[in-house]
């Protein structure tokens, strides 16, 4: 299994997550990814890359560093993300009833190997 | 924004809305256009329907040399602006679109919600057989028409 592989499998790993995916954060795009049947990975690549683009933007001009954790919380789940270096950003969604903190922590731990 | 038939022009304007894309070019694999968004002179858009619909052929060919089916996409990359050309069927036959984006948005999103723009324009498509192609003799009427129509005078 190779590295990114790895990381995503170990997010996954984690109850209630349903999928998590490596997406570049310029494009847009899915690098790899470990989803459930009926998630797509493009379109969640596509908005969560916007989503991080703009916060880092938004920080940027408040004189704040850039995140290092996005969590943003809906009614059936949330999507988590952990923007990396090169670009890439570890991204997860989560149901209503997954461990957040379990997943939190792995997705920070996960982020800092990727080379 | 134009559009030569009028039941594009919902499909495209929520396609600009949502991929914050700066020019789009809808036109037919011979390089007729059908509507465009962004373009201020006649003659630019002509040469970009020909030149995109050239290099949909040429990689159309390259795909079928190489015994593959048909590129999805093209995508050009540049440091201030990028281009997609991406070729789709329609009930009024294939058509292409032609894409030009800045770093304001990206090519995932540009993808994602040109592919719903072609659900919608698929959808939203008169079943009807499309008008004849003009004779030779009617040409330039014809051209001279459409693009009256494209840009409004």
């Amino acid at each position: 299994m190779s590295p990114t592989n790895a990381v995503l499998e170990r997010v996954t790993r984690v109850p209630g997550v349903r999928g998590s995916l490596l997406i570049s954060a310029t494009d847009g795009l899915v690098v790899a990814e470990r989803l459930m049947d009926g998630i797509d990975g493009r379109a969640i690549a596509a908005l969560a890359a916007s989503l991080i683009q703009r916060l880092v933007r938004a920080t940027a001009g408040a004189g704040m560093r850039i995140p290092t954790f996005v969590h943003l919380r809906g009614h059936t789940g949330s999507v988590l993300a952990a923007p990396g270096r090169n670009d890439l950003v570890l991204v997860a969604l989560a149901g209503a009833d997954a461990n957040l903190g379990l997943a939190r922590v792995e997705m920070l731990d996960a982020v800092g190997r990727l080379a | 924004m134009r559009a030569l038939e009028p039941w594009v022009e919902a499909p495209l304007q929520t396609f600009l809305t949502e991929s914050s894309a700066r020019l789009i070019l809808l036109m037919t694999t011979s390089g007729q256009v059908v509507a465009q968004h962004g373009f201020s002179r006649s003659f630019e858009v002509m040469t970009a329907a020909a030149l995109g619909s050239a290099i949909v052929a040429s990689t159309e060919e390259l795909a079928r040399i190489m015994g593959a089916s048909r590129f999805g996409a093209v995508v050009h990359g540049g440091s201030q602006q990028s281009c997609m050309l991406s070729a789709f069927g329609t009930p009024r036959g294939r058509w292409i679109g032609l894409v030009v984006f800045g770093s304001e948005t990206s090519i995932g999103l540009v993808q994602l919600f040109f592919d719903r723009l072609v659900e919608e324009l698929v959808g939203a498509a008169p079943r009807e057989q499309p008008a004849r192609a003009p004779l030779a003799e009617n040409f330039e009427h014809e051209l001279n028409a459409s693009l009256k129509e494209l840009f409004g005078r």
